[in-house]
């Protein structure tokens, strides 16, 4: 930056010394080279071994299922969990219990137990059937081809998520302030209009950071369906180093996976926010990719 | 002819707190009617009431002839649906103290929003609506900002015209001004003043004595949930009749 003429003369003060912070920095490259040097020369690592493992068919199976149980129970969660915050903050007493009772259920419990209890759901009901209440019944299924392992694992993994959803929902609906609301009901809009078009959108802002917590977490919550017999990402890596007893070098095959999906989803995380946090901000929004066409450039009030 | 306003004997509390005790009002069709009052005399409340944002405890209130909130049916009264009572809001614009602009959306959508989604109107002819609006309130080079990037004063403009969106047959104005930068009120009040001009209903609650006497065609004085006095603006401040008009007005002009 050049200084103009008829700009005042910078200051040309001397800033705050930090010599803390210097030698943090040399402790921390001591540290960085010693990890580097065992990292490097410690055999135990294998890092061949992960080598061989990192892109072999039954870990990338594994991935494959890692990624098919979380993208699916989150969409099973977030769906559920809406619906769950809408009915929660319903004038309706009776949609407010049920989401209250829901909600108590599926947090109070283990998830381990929840999985097992879909599994098993045939030990107790081994045909379930659609028709009318102490009438006739339409259609029947056995209970263990209507539910699989994989329907089990969605079941146990989405309907618990769905309760944990609805909190951070419920959250996010609290936050936007009453006016919003008033000032569309003053319009004339609709509770469903006002929640869809004015309240969630808003609400994005506060409900997305914490269901980024979620998606990440799930990624490894998922390996939990190794109790009822699933497999993925995680058990796919136990399940070779039980024969080859390679633990640490597989270990770090699914670790490196896992760091790998985490910083993508962190990355799309931060272009959802961006995209709800418009208008938000004092001062003109970011470039966005059709700011181009605009007319005139935005300006700042004054 | 029907009253644009017709409110008999409103009560209203909130707990155990009387807001309203009483309250009767009529405001003709074109007739700007303000109201002024100490906080806490219930002037707020009672504007909320006429669309229904806060319901009333007893008494009657019309807009327009019809009852506001309930239908009456062989001498019963019957609560609306949520439905029927958006319907009724339709007509009524609202504006409010702290603006309640929708700040996920630019000062253009925050106009075509509720003809788009309420009247289910074509978006290219809110648009050109909107826009005209804009222009009505001075802010047409604005449509673009977000509410964050305006100040109060254009806020509370685009806020007027969003209402006007909706093609209102009553305009309700809630401290307009109150939560404004001084040296930003007069535009505020000047887009109001053309409003009234034109023949608009208005009932507006404000603090602005100087508004009420110019605009005003009648002024309605608050105190602790019921109407003290009621009068032509220049009568009543100029000639208040009860004692504690008096002594408000000694505190405010």
């Amino acid at each position: 930056m050049t200084v103009r003429p008829d700009r005042p003369e910078p200051m040309n003060a001397v800033p705050v010394r930090h010599p803390g912070r210097w030698v943090a920095v040399a402790v921390l490259a001591v540290l960085a080279a010693m990890l580097v040097h065992t990292i490097v020369t410690n055999d135990g690592f294998g890092w061949p071994v992960v080598g061989d493992y990192l892109f072999s068919p039954p870990v990338l199976n594994g991935l494959k299922n890692t990624l098919i149980l979380t993208v699916l129970s989150m969409a099973i969660g977030i769906v559920g969990g809406v619906l769950l915050a809408v009915m929660r903050l319903s004038p309706n007493w009776i949609l407010s219990s049920v989401a209250a009772v829901y909600i108590w259920v599926f947090r109070g419990t283990p998830l381990i137990a929840q999985l097992l209890f879909w599994n098993f759901l045939s030990a107790l009901y081994p045909r379930l059937s659609l028709g009318i209440p102490f009438g006739p019944e339409f259609v029947s299924f056995d209970t263990n081809q209507l539910i699989n392992q994989f329907a089990a694992c969605l079941l146990g993994l989405g309907l618990n998520e769905a309760a944990y959803m609805a909190e951070i929902v419920r959250g996010g609906i609290a936050s936007v302030e009453h006016g919003q609301t008033e000032a569309a009901g003053a319009l004339g809009m609709s509770r469903a209009q006002t929640l869809r078009r004015i309240v969630l959108p808003q609400a994005m802002r506060v409900i997305i950071p914490p269901t980024g917590n979620e998606t990440i977490s799930m990624l490894k919550t998922s390996s939990l369906v190794v109790v009822i017999g699933y497999f993925e990402l995680l058990t796919s890596v136990q399940r070779i180093y039980s024969v080859n007893f390679q633990t640490i070098p597989l270990l770090i095959v699914a670790a490196l996976w896992y760091l790998a999906l985490t910083s993508i989803l962190s990355v799309g995380q931060g272009f959802i926010e961006r995209r709800y946090g418009r208008g938000l901000q004092t001062g003109p929004p970011g470039p966005s990719l059709l700011g181009f066409l605009r007319r005139s450039p935005q300006e700042v009030a004054p | 002819m029907t009253p644009m306003v017709e409110a008999l004997g409103i009560h209203k509390s909130f707990g155990a707190t009387r807001v309203l005790r009483g309250v009767d009002l009529v405001v003709q069709p074109g007739e700007v009617s303000c109201v002024i009052g100490p906080s806490g005399s219930g002037k707020s409340t009672l504007l909320r009431c006429i669309n229904h944002l806060e319901r009333i405890d007893s008494g009657r209130l019309r807009v327009d002839g019809h009852l506001v909130g309930y239908r009456e049916r062989n001498g019963r009264l019957f609560e609306m649906r949520e439905s029927e009572v958006a319907h009724q809001r339709r007509d009524i614009g609202m504006v409010f103290q702290r603006f309640n602009l929708f700040p996920h959306k630019t000062a253009i959508e925050n106009v075509m929003e509720a003809p788009v989604v309420v009247r289910r109107q074509d978006k290219a002819a809110a648009r050109t609506r909107a826009v005209e609006l804009l222009d009505r309130v001075g802010l047409a080079d604005r449509r673009d900002n977000y509410p964050a990037q305006l100040s109060g004063g254009q806020q509370q403009r685009v806020a007027i015209a969003r209402a006007l969106a909706m093609s209102p047959r009553l305009m309700l104005f809630d401290e307009p001004t109150s939560a404004l930068d001084p040296e930003l009120v007069g535009e505020v009040l000047d887009v109001m003043r053309g409003l009234a001009r034109e023949g608009m209903t208005m009932v507006v609650v404000t603090h602005e004595m100087g508004f009420a006497r110019e605009v005003g065609d009648a002024l309605v004085f608050m105190d602790e949930g019921v109407i003290v006095e009621h009068g032509a603006p220049r009568e009543v401040l100029a000639n208040p009749q009860h004692e504690r008009t008096r002594s408000f007005l000694s505190k405010v002009l």
